[in-house]
């Protein structure tokens, strides 16, 4: 269970990036978020993420306020959340494998772990063939796969998609949606944020519109409305 | 768990240094610059060190005794003398060695030597030739000598110093040798500061470039050790390749140098001390790479890890 409980953001310069923002998103729902640029999709998530802090109200990961977090504890925290980005953010000096064992390194995983687990994920997002090519030799779909598969492979809680598919093609937008959907029927909570319509009105799940910084609709199967 | 965060903290370490190859070549070249400038401080202090002592052994002071001293009196001024912690050595010249000497040194003056032969007896009286630890120290000699205690100048045993002929020109060598110490070593070390200066921006330079990938690698979930490991581990392969290609670099360089040194500096030949303290030198250098590698990265990385 994540809650967000009267959460507000505002920077220095007095913007208001978040105001008052409230909702529950229960384990294994797939929740889209949208609104323009600068709505505060972005600024929700990086507080799940313990970038950001809020000003006022607290953030909740099941009994975790996560405010509280000590830096230690941060690290820890985050394997519990797999985060897919826009622009990827691949290591680009480690090859597609190595970008996935990495992750696994990072929580502690032991090499025979390592080595059974990382082919497994490969294959899921059907990048066998491609393990040990470099990010820069791969198309941004498949850099976008090597991604998810990072994001999954500690499985974790939690899988953040930040408009993974704001830099692809029709077809590898609808690959890539259609990996997001089989890792929540695995039981995962995915939550997605996006500007793509199509991709809204093809999914038929929870959506949550925001507007200025505030939540504007949550419909349950909602369609792209702004 | 912690040997296989450190195995794989270095194997990383090690794969980014050669997949990053101009970054890295580039940063070996800036660090191998910087220890080759450190090593040569080496030479440098080396061969200044030689050239003093080369000086200070010049200078010595000379006790004349009357012809008519016993050489027994001498002895035991010459053991007195040896007992003062100021002395480095006595050297005894008796009444027939300083004329064997003086007669080598005129063997081309007859004039001097037909004098001399006129003359039938000895009139060279023995000496005492006085080396002291510090050209400072001279002065407390010669005062312990002329002191009634030893009861030589009262007694007529002395017939004269050269110390206070050699005074100022002693005086004035002290004060050089000491100034240039010191001169040295404020240079050496304003140096060694800004090539110290010089290596970190390297590095911080390389670590701005990772920069994102340090962000990346605490998003998923990396803890601040395991993002620092391989940025030390680079920054000692800098060190380690470096420290190596310097001390190739000084072979032809001392080479070059050794004959200039030898006669320039009053025998010393650099490219044999070089050979003679290659492992001192080596560790020194890799020690100092090493260290400057893995300091300047943790500093770096350290701006990054929010």
């Amino acid at each position: 269970m994540i809650y967000f409980d009267k959460v507000s953001k505002i920077y220095k310069d007095q913007s208001v990036a978040l105001e008052d923002v409230t909702i529950t998103i229960s384990p294994g729902e797939f929740v889209s978020i949208v609104g323009h640029s600068g709505a505060g999709k972005t600024t929700l998530l990086k507080m799940l993420m313990v970038e950001e802090k809020p000003t006022a109200g607290k953030v909740f990961f099941e009994s975790i306020d996560v405010q509280t977090l000590r830096g230690k504890e941060i690290p820890t925290y985050r394997r519990r959340i797999g985060v897919v980005f826009q622009d990827f953010k691949l290591l680009p000096n480690k090859t597609a494998y190595e970008n996935i064992a990495f992750a696994m390194e990072a929580a502690g995983r032991s090499d025979e772990e390592i080595a059974s687990d990382v082919p497994h994920a490969l294959e899921l997002v059907d990048l066998g063939l491609k393990r040990w090519n470099f990010p820069h030799q791969l198309s941004g779909g498949e850099r976008q796969r090597v991604a998810i598969a990072r994001s999954i492979i500690n499985q974790p809680d939690v899988l953040i998609a930040d408009e993974p598919t704001g830099n692809l093609d029709p077809i590898n937008t609808q690959e890539i949606i259609q990996i997001l959907k089989k890792i929540n029927d695995l039981g995962t909570t995915v939550i997605l944020t996006t500007h793509n319509k199509g991709v809204i009105d093809s999914l038929g799940k929870r959506v949550v519109t925001m507007e200025n910084g505030r939540i504007s609709r949550d419909d349950e199967k909602g369609r792209y409305v702004m | 768990m912690i040997w296989t965060d450190l195995r794989r903290i270095i194997k990383a370490g090690i794969t980014n240094f050669w997949r990053t190859g101009t970054v890295s070549l580039s940063s070996v070249f800036i660090f191998t610059v910087t220890l080759y400038f450190l090593g040569s401080l080496i030479f440098l202090q080396a061969v200044l060190d030689y050239t003093l002592t080369q000086i200070k052994d010049r200078v010595d002071v000379n006790t004349y005794f009357t012809i008519a001293t016993d050489e027994s009196k001498i002895l035991s001024i010459k053991k007195k003398l040896e007992a003062l912690p100021e002395v480095a050595s006595v050297n005894y010249t008796s009444r027939d060695e300083a004329l064997a000497q003086f007669k080598k040194r005129h063997e081309n003056d007859y004039l001097t030597l037909q004098a001399l032969d006129e003359l039938g007896d000895n009139p060279l009286g023995a000496s005492l030739n006085i080396k002291a630890k510090d050209p400072s120290q001279y002065e407390s000699v010669v005062r312990f000598l002329q002191s009634d205690s030893l009861g030589a100048q009262s007694g007529g045993l002395i017939d004269k110093i050269n110390y206070n002929q050699n005074k100022s020109v002693i005086e004035r060598l002290s004060g050089i040798i000491n100034g240039s110490k010191k001169i040295g070593f404020g240079v050496a070390f304003a140096l060694a500061i800004l090539s110290i200066l010089i290596t970190f921006n390297t590095i911080r330079l390389v670590i701005y470039v990772a920069r994102e990938e340090i962000g990346i690698m605490q998003l998923v979930g990396a803890n601040d050790s395991y993002v620092r490991g391989p940025f030390i581990v680079g920054g000692i392969m800098y060190g380690i390749f470096s420290a190596i290609f310097a001390l190739i670099l000084f072979v032809p360089t001392t080479i070059w140098f050794g004959e200039t040194t030898t006669s320039f500096f009053g025998g010393i030949n650099i490219f044999d001390y070089y050979m003679s303290n290659f492992l001192e030198i080596a560790f020194i250098l890799l020690l100092s790479g090493v260290l400057l590698g893995a300091i300047s990265s943790v500093l770096a990385v350290r701006k990054y890890l929010k």
